[in-house]
């Protein structure tokens, strides 16, 4: 199946491909390297659908993608590996694969990097990541409506400003419309380990949370809360049939949109080495069609901030920001710059839990 | 009738070398029928395995790459295997060694090269050895079982390494990300061929020779191989057994932990989370097979490397799913552990009614 599909996808590119040939002057191969396996929903299977969608794309060959590729200098081999069989354009989907990137990168100038949530570059390395934060708070605001006793678990992956930041702006959201809630953070310490996510969600249901969010790979934090009868945020991908009555809504990838966008700029010889943060704006991120529970009324209070932080008159982290300690982070009126957001290592008041330091 | 399993009373040396060769063979034709299944040619399969691995300079020296903390750890198992005491540890040995190694290189200060990586080894090797001397201590001690002790201890040192570079280790220049700084100059081991062959490789060679000789050219070695088989006989003769397994697990685990060493300083040239993708767990499979003899481990250390850098290019040129690379290396594991019972047993078909 999957064999005819690639092939359908080959014919039509080859059918097409005459017409662009003028505009676009070189095919592109790209090659992805994947933390997990793809399997059917969460962080991976994300990045396989916008592979896809790119491969749409009339000059894009069909592309290699390496599954489970652990993270350190072990991936350098496979990156390399994925330049020997001519990919021209090359993604590396998780934090851990920087340094090996910029390696690889450093001795085969001709082919271009880009590296998903890092902060080093090179002048044939760029980084792109999302502004997740954005549907995090909307979602907040959903979980906030939702809750009946105010309490808020989030299964959480590693303590890094990725997932602190995501917690802050769904603390932030949820806040917003429910200045009771708290939400309770536990950290399982990996990105994709199904078991130990269900123990972490069961045991915030076990002291009381009635909403569970997430920031993990696998789907068994919305399974948790499935069988106990609570609702649900998912992430990555919306991933509702394995939640059918809990789910609520998702933030959710939309890295077609972007791949496209980069495979076009590689191919017509416009990349340049930036680094890219793109937000709702520019469709990376969204949120996910909502389960018929949410009230309408929540709908629209929700799907009115999506058009203001689209709009670019709404920021999530618009002051006035408390820590935990009750410490004023951000001042009233005021924005944090990107740097701040990026590096931030503080949770705000609101959120039970601690950054390990 | 009934099929029964006897001891061989000796097993012939060409049985020894046959059957590891023979079990992989009909591993490959197994895992062949897979490759059928899922549409691919399984030699065209298999020659990109040994091209990928063995076919360039390139391929080669990744090859030597993935071999080199395996070397190290098979070592640190195998001489703790040759006392019949069983390290599980090695994996968290590891994760030590390469903790003691970035301590050193992120705070000591030291700037002359042969001085720091002397002291790194000295620490990755002290440290190993500690972390797998608690084990030796209580084993000796209270009879406390090892393979408990050293298992456990691994979620301990992978947890400690964590804390670290997510706490007081973490870069301050690293936007809060979960790195150590990385390593100055001084504290990383040479590079060759512009490729990632660093010289831990010739470090383990070298280790596994001396470890050749301990074993088979010293009075110690004669003592550890006597205590292995036959405790009661080696405290009648006057060895010191206790000593003994303090000394094999402290040495074991300083071992496993020069292989932290030479990840950290070889290639990784920071700490990082998942500094050993399970190299410890390995480690023991190559003991095993290597039948605890130190230039055994260096051959299957290399198989393993083959297998491990080979199974990449499933992925690479065939698109095949990770699963799948999973199944053919359980495949060859899974024959090459069973030739290693048929070396030890042959299978009988016994006439008549059987007793027990």
């Amino acid at each position: 199946m999957k064999k005819l599909l690639l092939f359908s996808i080959l014919l039509s590119a080859c059918l097409a491909g005459s017409a662009f040939a003028a505009q676009h002057e070189k095919e592109i191969t790209a090659g992805f390297i994947y933390v997990g396996p793809v399997g059917d929903a969460g962080w991976t299977y994300a990045h396989d659908q916008g592979r896809l969608e790119m491969e749409k794309l009339p000059f894009v060959k069909p592309s290699t993608y390496i599954e489970s590729v652990p993270e350190g200098a072990e991936s350098a081999r496979v990156i390399n590996g994925l330049v020997r069989k001519g990919a021209n354009l090359i993604f590396t989907t998780s934090f851990g694969y920087m340094d090996a990137t910029i390696d690889v990168a450093r001795r085969n100038k001709d082919v271009v990097f880009m590296h998903c949530s890092g902060f080093k570059t090179a002048e044939n390395v760029g980084t792109y990541f999302g502004r997740m934060y954005e549907p995090r708070y909307l979602s907040g605001i959903v979980a906030g409506k939702m809750t009946k006793k105010n309490v808020i678990g989030y299964v959480a992956a590693f303590p890094i400003p990725e997932v602190i930041r995501g917690i802050n702006a769904f603390t932030l959201g949820a806040r917003s419309v429910n200045p009771q809630a708290e939400v309770k953070v536990v950290w399982t310490q990996t990105w994709f380990d199904p078991g130990i996510e269900r123990d972490a969600a069961d045991s915030l249901l076990d002291v009381g949370a009635d909403v569970l969010a997430m920031h993990q790979d696998a789907p068994a934090t919305l399974q948790a809360a499935e069988a106990r009868g609570a609702y649900v945020i998912g992430y990555n991908s919306d991933m509702r049939s394995f939640a059918p009555n809990a789910f609520l809504t998702a933030p959710v990838w939309n890295w077609g949109a972007l791949y496209t966008r980069l495979a076009t700029e590689v191919s017509t010889g416009t990349w340049k080495s930036t680094q890219i943060w793109d937000g709702m704006k520019e469709g990376l991120v969204e949120l996910a069609p909502f389960n018929a529970k949410v009230p309408a009324e929540v709908q629209t209070l929700v799907t009115g901030k999506a058009a203001a932080i689209k709009a670019g008159t709404f920021h999530p982290f618009t002051g006035p920001i408390k820590d935990q300690a009750g410490n004023e982070v951000v001042a009233p009126g005021q924005v944090p710059t990107d740097g701040d957001l990026l590096s931030m290592n503080y949770f705000v008041s609101g959120v039970q839990g601690t950054i390990p330091k | 009738m009934k099929l029964v399993t006897e001891r061989r009373e000796l097993s012939s040396q060409l049985l020894r070398f046959c059957a590891p060769l023979v079990s992989i063979a009909v591993a490959l034709f197994v895992a062949g029928f897979l490759l059928l299944a899922a549409g691919v040619n399984p030699l065209a399969a298999y020659q990109d395995i040994l091209v990928e691995s063995l076919g360039s300079l390139y391929g080669l020296s990744e090859t030597l790459v993935k071999t080199t903390p395996l070397i190290f750890a098979g070592l640190g198992v195998s001489l703790a295997f040759r006392m019949q005491i069983w390290n599980i540890g090695a994996e968290g040995q590891i994760y030590m060694g390469a903790m003691a190694a970035s301590g050193v290189a992120l705070f000591s200060g030291i700037d002359n090269h042969g001085l720091m990586l002397l002291a790194m080894f000295s620490a990755a090797f002290l440290c190993g050895g500690c972390w797998a001397g608690v084990a030796g201590f209580l084993r000796a001690r209270w009879q406390v079982n090892e393979v408990i002790v050293t298992l456990l201890m691994n979620y301990i040192a992978i947890l400690f390494v964590d804390y670290l570079v997510y706490g007081p280790w973490k870069d301050p220049k690293g936007f809060n990300f979960p790195l150590t700084a990385q390593f100055s100059d001084a504290a990383r081991l040479a590079e060759y061929f512009d490729t990632r062959l660093h010289s831990g490789f010739f470090l383990a060679l070298f280790m596994a020779l001396v470890l050749y000789l301990f074993m088979e050219r010293t009075i110690w070695g004669y003592e550890i191989k006597v205590i292995g088989s036959n405790p009661k006989a080696a405290q009648y003769a006057g060895m010191k057994t206790g000593l003994a397994i303090f000394t094999v697990l402290f040495l074991s685990g300083a071992i496993a932990g020069v292989a932290g060493f030479s990840e950290v300083a070889g290639l990784q040239h920071r700490l990082q989370h998942g500094i050993s993708p399970g190299y410890g767990y390995t480690a023991i499979i190559i003991a095993w097979l290597a039948k605890r003899s130190a230039i055994g481990v260096v051959i299957v250390a290399f198989l393993m490397g083959v297998l491990l850098v080979g199974g990449d290019s499933l992925q690479i040129y065939w698109q095949l799913p990770v699963a799948f690379v999973y199944a053919f290396q359980g495949l060859i594991l899974f024959f090459l552990l069973a030739s290693d019972f048929f070396i030890q047993y042959r299978v009988k078909l016994v006439r008549g009614a059987a007793h027990g």
